[in-house]
């Protein structure tokens, strides 16, 4: 029999969260809601635990004696008490319980089998639901729209009006059948037909390539084997479009067609091109491994890489951005790195969304945004890695399509990183057992979301175990110190199979799938091998240090098993039960995918479609740009992050000095974070993190995007103190279907500003990805670039912050201001999609090289960059930062005949930061920044108030109160 | 001679290394140990002067902050660690590790000295202090002023000059009691041991966020009667170094309590 234990806090008065939420779904009878935890423990041997049993597990695991109370009793009791359809807790509440799914990780029911077993109380299963307890005048069907709309999620869970019937493990037996497939004479339709209702996603070329080969054998595919290649040829793997030859075709401005441009490759071309055009030599690995590594210091380097995890998250959200990270912090462990911090970056639809226009099979934005904020947080703070720096931006072109990039950093002593596994190296697997979990997320990550998708691909998402990854991260860091493997790779998309198939490339692998530890049985051969189950890691290990590795395995509770060996003869043979269940030479499996061609077409006229809310002519910034500045202080892109952020740890591990909030209030936003990595304080050298985004400018112009992105977040890391000459940018595009030529046409252009801006800029691309069919019922994200970048810090004792320190100091500003309202923040508030784009400074390494000098002598004592709302959001949060008023005049704003007061004030050009200079550092300054672009707009005063003018003539004066309270909200 | 340090490292733990660097500056001899190699006899606990209990999420928290970990102490270490409490040495549990040693009843233990647990799995007895979710309900993260209670029972805690400044950062820091009785018995007893103040060093008087989390009477850190086991949520490891300080310029380092309790340990 089966004992359920309710466990319930007896102050707790209710989530207002959920009733807020509760409200937005239209259910506004709802008082209130109260939860539960459940708790569900059965014997294996079909006894009943004992009352003494249950009270133990009561007393040390499961209830705090000061804030909680338990009342257990024996399922069929709880069963037989309540008919269906009355589910009450007796008290006049609705109760709906809620359960994860059956396979999905429940850390707290296996941490309650593993308790009891160390108590002594052997042979327990358990397994753990939320009750949730509704007050209010509710109905049946208000009741089914709060389970689905607010307290279950499908995809992971399910839920129930009344007490849950439990599920525990997994019955099913272990099923062996592996399916041949038959192509052989099958035509274009029916092969197609095949490729979709296996989910393959491939393509008729594909699919042929695949018929012929095995035309040549002789026999059909097994499903293995079909797998196999469907995975490694996905999108998500190979990225095929921007590895394809591309007809470009540009119709220019002047309305006349270009002529056609064959592009040999976009990463070729552009990306990588750049690097090594800028042949900097402290890059150490760019696009080889699974993150790209820079030179730290004479003995370590630095590796970074950006990932995304969007359609899990439109999905789970929780689980997709939990998954996330732990994906990317594995992406830093395979280039042998310890993990030392995270960044990440968000984009959601907006949050006030009426609930009648969200679109069926859409998760709220607002719902979507508080569980990937949630699971960013469980992941990175569970693994003691500071979350440090990011964005989070809010368009209505993220509604059906969230965007979630997930970064991380990581240390390693130079040329501890070994790439060449051996011939008769073991495969060993470590961490995580594996599930049916993510069966098909790099074939669904490659194809493009639909109502239907959020009901069929339950299994492409799965919640995290950041303590096993934590245990990998120890054990790998200590298997590298001690030269225990030959190579190492993470399982990410495509799982094992990915991983042995990218190891074995060279020398071939032979591996047995029984060996595979298990969550549960009953998954067939092709799903273990392409399980995307997280948290494990594969290393090539030589036999003779098997035994040195387990005991570390078993040191630092990580589980491990040799799986086969790398056989030399350049097969790739799995086997199950030792029975061949695939077999393909390496050569096919990763050159036999034919490389699509593609068409791209970009038109560069942008018509304007519609003129501004406020005329432009008739603008009076006296009139208007008070209201304006304060209306952008509030937008969700420019307010103030501090309620997502203060939900990650940003100071674990001890080295963050450069913060994402600034100022005696600690309240003022940061432009980039400097951190200090752990066992490396014998000397000053640090390093700054920052990113570039801008959706709202690749909607006019997505050459201007790029170039802009590689500006913000290369000066963004010379605004706190990194040295420009010691910059590294990585790429993340998220696109939508680039079979498209539309599509495909803003993608080149943004690739084409890449390369020209990292020329420009001397900074090399060291790794990038690609998220393409970002789509939802054929509408595209706007096509988002985010350039992150990584910079030496050369003294972490002259690192810089954005707030105002001194009244009567001065107030710079440097770099020229032009007419490029275009794609602005500005253009967006009046509703006006017309202006030019910000095109690339003038000399920008000039302006940035005499800057950072001026840094290195302190000359400088604040600093700000210059990049949503332009100079008049960037001076109203360097005085909220330091508290401290100022007095500026717009009037000398460098550029060419600014027409109107709202450019000096709102225009986005690239290449600006603001300057605090100490009234005895002028001359001094002046002099390290001369021939550069640089006026004095003004002073920083004891006044609570910003005043603007222009020309001596007054614009505004907005009191600080006004100020704090419109970006940071009603918490300000 | 150099007071050698336990660091004690079970699943999921994290900021052991914070600490570690912080003992070592303050003239400590720190190992950071498995909780496996005690197990497996590979090293001994009283072979060291003082263990610290790190921050981190200890089993992931699955069951309530430090819950899996208490279980550890009792079926792993129980009459190891009573004797190290008995025989007087010092016990430092930093967050997760002051979660841990409060729901394995050895903070604030008993009156007359004797640690709480019992022996075996017989119940807990009447734990009357918790560290539950903080009162806004979810994680975070923020610098806060921490004063140091000079009178408390732990003698060390008199020779830290001016407050310390460090951050919290956590979900489940929230410390409340069961009644009224037992808030006095930790007051009028010289438990409390840190508390939650602004800028000023005047009382927080329970506003958020200079008492981040919605602890009563601001508390921030309990000691036992004998003064010598010692827990708080908040981080003094991770501001060991000026650099570290987020307002600028020196002073209020968390350094200051390991000096504190290294120096009162070596003798």
């Amino acid at each position: 029999m089966t004992i359920r234990i309710e466990v319930t806090n007896h102050s707790d008065e209710g989530d207002p969260r959920i009733a807020a939420s509760a409200h937005r779904l239209g259910v506004v009878s709802l008082r209130a809601c109260r939860k539960s935890h459940l708790y569900f423990i059965s014997s294996r041997t079909g006894e009943t635990p004992s009352t003494e049993q249950i009270e133990k597990l009561c007393a040390f695991l499961l209830v705090d004696p000061v804030t909680e109370t338990a009342r257990s009793s024996s399922l069929h009791s709880t069963e037989a008490a309540k008919g269906p359809g009355q589910p009450s807790d007796g008290k006049g509440a609705h109760v709906v319980e809620v359960a994860l799914r059956p396979g999905v990780t429940d850390m707290a029911a296996r941490e309650l089998e593993r308790g009891a077993a160390e108590m002594g109380i052997r042979g327990l299963e358990a397994a753990t639901a939320t009750q949730y307890r509704l007050t209010g005048e509710l109905s049946q069907a208000d009741l089914h729209r709060l389970a689905r709309g607010l307290l279950c999620n499908d995809t992971i869970e399910r839920y129930s009006l009344g007490p849950i019937d439990p599920l525990f493990g997994h019955g099913s037996a272990a099923r062996d059948r592996v399916e041949r497939v038959p192509l052989a004479g099958l035509n274009e339709a029916e092969l197609l037909q095949c490729s979709k209702e296996r989910m393959l996603s491939l393509d008729v070329q594909e699919m042929k390539e695949i018929q012929s080969f095995y035309d040549e054998v002789g026999r059909a595919p097994s499903d293995v084997e079909l797998e196999t290649l469907a995975q490694t040829w996905s999108e998500h793997c190979v990225h095929k479009t921007f590895k394809s030859t591309i007809a470009f075709t540009r119709e220019s401005t002047t309305g006349h067609t270009l002529p056609v441009e064959e592009i040999q490759g976009l990463l070729h071309t552009y990306i990588q091109a750049a690097t090594e055009k800028v042949n900097r030599p402290w890059v150490r690995s760019a696009f080889v491994d699974d993150a790209g590594i820079i030179e730290f210091d004479e003995q370590y380097d630095l590796a970074f890489k950006v990932e995304t995890h969007n359609h899990p998250s439109a999905l789970e959200p929780f689980g997709g951005a939990n998954t996330g990270i732990g994906g990317v912090v594995r992406d830093i462990i395979a280039v042998s790195a310890r993990p030392i911090a995270c960044t990440d970056v968000l984009c959601f639809g907006p949050q006030d969304l009426p609930q009648d226009e969200l679109p069926v099979g859409v998760l709220h934005p607002a719902r979507v945004a508080e569980g990937v904020v949630a699971g960013i947080g469980d992941y990175g703070n569970k693994l003691g890695l500071p979350t440090v720096n990011g964005a989070v931006i809010y368009d209505e072109g993220y509604l059906g399509n969230p965007l979630v990039f997930c970064g991380a950093v990581g240390l390693l002593p130079k040329g501890s990183h070994p790439t060449q596994p051996q011939h008769g190296d073991r495969i060993v697997v470590l961490g995580g057992r594996t599930g049916r979990d993510g069966i098909h997320g790099a074939t669904f990550s490659s194809a493009e979301l639909t109502q239907a998708t959020h009901m069929d691909s339950g299994s492409a998402v799965q919640i995290g175990d950041p303590i096993t990854e934590k245990g990998l991260i120890e054990l790998v860091e200590a298997a590298r110190d001690a030269q225990l493997y030959n190579a190492i790779t993470d399982c990410g998309a495509g799982g094992l199979s990915s991983a042995v198939g990218e190891m074995g490339e060279e020398l071939g692998a032979d591996i047995e799938l029984q060996e595979v530890p298990l969550k549960y049985p009953g998954l067939t051969p092709w799903e273990i091998w392409l399980s995307e189950a997280q948290e494990r890691m594969v290393v090539a290990v030589p036999p003779a240090k098997l035994p040195r590795l387990q005991e570390l395995a078993n040191l630092w509770d990580v589980e491990m098993r040799d799986l086969g060996h790398f056989s030399g003869d350049g097969w790739l043979r799995v086997r199950y039960g030792g029975r061949a269940v695939a077999e393909l030479p390496m050569s096919f499996l990763h050159d036999g995918l034919p490389l699509p061609r593609r068409t791209a077409h970009h038109l560069d006229n942008q018509e304007q479609l519609s003129s501004p809310r406020v005329p432009l002519e008739d603008f009076s910034a006296q009139t208007h740009a008070k209201e304006i500045l304060l209306q952008m202080l509030g937008h969700p892109s420019v307010a103030s992050k501090e309620r997502i952020v203060r939900t990650y740890d940003h100071e674990v591990r001890g080295g963050t000095i450069g913060r994402p909030f600034v100022g005696p209030h600690m309240d003022g936003p940061a432009d980039a974070a400097v951190l200090k990595p752990m066992g490396t304080w014998s000397h000053y050298r640090a390093f700054a993190l920052s990113a570039g985004i801008n959706p709202l400018l690749g909607k006019r112009d997505c050459y201007a995007m790029a170039v802009s992105a590689v500006d913000e977040a290369f000066r963004n890391a010379v605004a706190v103190g990194a040295d420009p000459d010691r910059i590294a940018l990585l790429d993340n595009f998220c696109w939508g279907n680039p079979t498209l030529p539309d599509r495909l046409g803003t993608l080149v252009r943004a690739c084409q500003g890449c390369f020209d801006a990292a020329t420009a800029y001397n900074a090399p691309f060291i790794s990038g990805k690609d998220s393409l069919y970002n789509e939802f019922d054929g509408q595209p994200i706007p096509g988002t670039l985010l350039i992150s970048a990584i910079g030496l810090v050369p003294d972490m004792r002259r690192i810089y912050a954005s707030h105002l320190k001194q009244p009567g100091n001065r107030i710079y500003l440097l770099g020229e201001t032009r007419d490029e309202m275009g794609g602005s923040l500005f253009s967006h508030l009046l509703e006006w999609d017309g202006g030019d784009t910000p095109i690339m400074p003038t000399e920008p390494l000039k302006r940035y090289r005499a800057l950072h000098s001026a840094m290195l002598l302190g000359l400088i004592q604040s600093c700000h960059d210059l990049s949503e709302g332009g100079l008049a959001v960037a001076m109203a949060e360097m005085c909220i930062g330091g508290r401290l008023g100022a007095k500026v005049d717009i009037g000398q704003v460098h550029g060419n005949e600014l027409p109107h007061s709202y450019v000096p004030l709102f225009s986005e050009s690239n290449g600006r930061l603001l300057l605090e200079v100490a009234p005895g550092d002028v001359n001094a300054f002046e002099e390290t920044l001369a021939g550069l672009p640089i006026v004095h707009l003004g002073t920083v005063t004891h006044s609570d108030q910003l005043d603007c003018q222009f020309n001596q003539r007054r614009l505004f004066s907005l009191p600080m109160n006004e100020i704090v309270s419109a970006w940071k909200g009603a918490e300000g | 001679m150099t007071l050698p340090v336990l660091i004690l490292h079970v699943s999921g733990a994290n900021r052991d290394a914070e600490a570690a660097r912080a003992c070592e500056l303050a003239g400590g001899a720190p190992h950071i140990v498995h909780i496996n190699q005690l197990r497996a006899d590979a090293c001994t606990l009283s072979d060291y002067g003082m263990l610290i209990l790190p921050g981190g999420f200890s089993y992931g928290d699955a069951l309530g902050a430090g819950v899996r970990q208490a279980l550890d102490l009792r079926a792993y270490m129980d009459s190891q660690l009573q004797e190290f409490v008995a025989s007087g040495k010092l016990v430092l549990g930093i967050c997760n590790g002051f979660q841990t040693l409060v729901k394995a009843g050895l903070l604030p233990g008993t009156l007359n000295g004797a640690t709480g647990p019992s022996p075996q799995w017989a119940s807990t007895g009447e734990r009357d202090v918790t560290l539950t979710h903080n009162a806004r309900g979810s994680f975070e993260c923020r610098w806060i002023h921490l004063a140091v209670e000079g009178s408390a029972q732990a003698a060390f805690l008199s020779q830290i000059e001016e407050p310390i400044l460090c951050p919290v950062a956590h979900g489940e820091g929230n410390f409340q009691v069961s009644n009224s009785d037992a808030l006095n018995r930790l007051e009028q007893n010289g438990l409390v041991a840190f508390r939650y103040v602004d800028a000023n060093g005047d009382s927080a008087g329970g506003r958020y966020p200079i008492n981040p989390n919605g602890s009563v009477a601001d508390i921030a850190g309990i000691c036992n009667a004998a003064g010598n086991v010692l827990g708080l949520m908040p981080h003094p490891e991770d501001h060991i170094d000026p650099t570290q300080n987020p307002l600028g310029g020196g002073g209020r380092l968390g350094l200051s309590l390991f000096r504190a309790m290294i120096g009162s340990a070596s003798g």
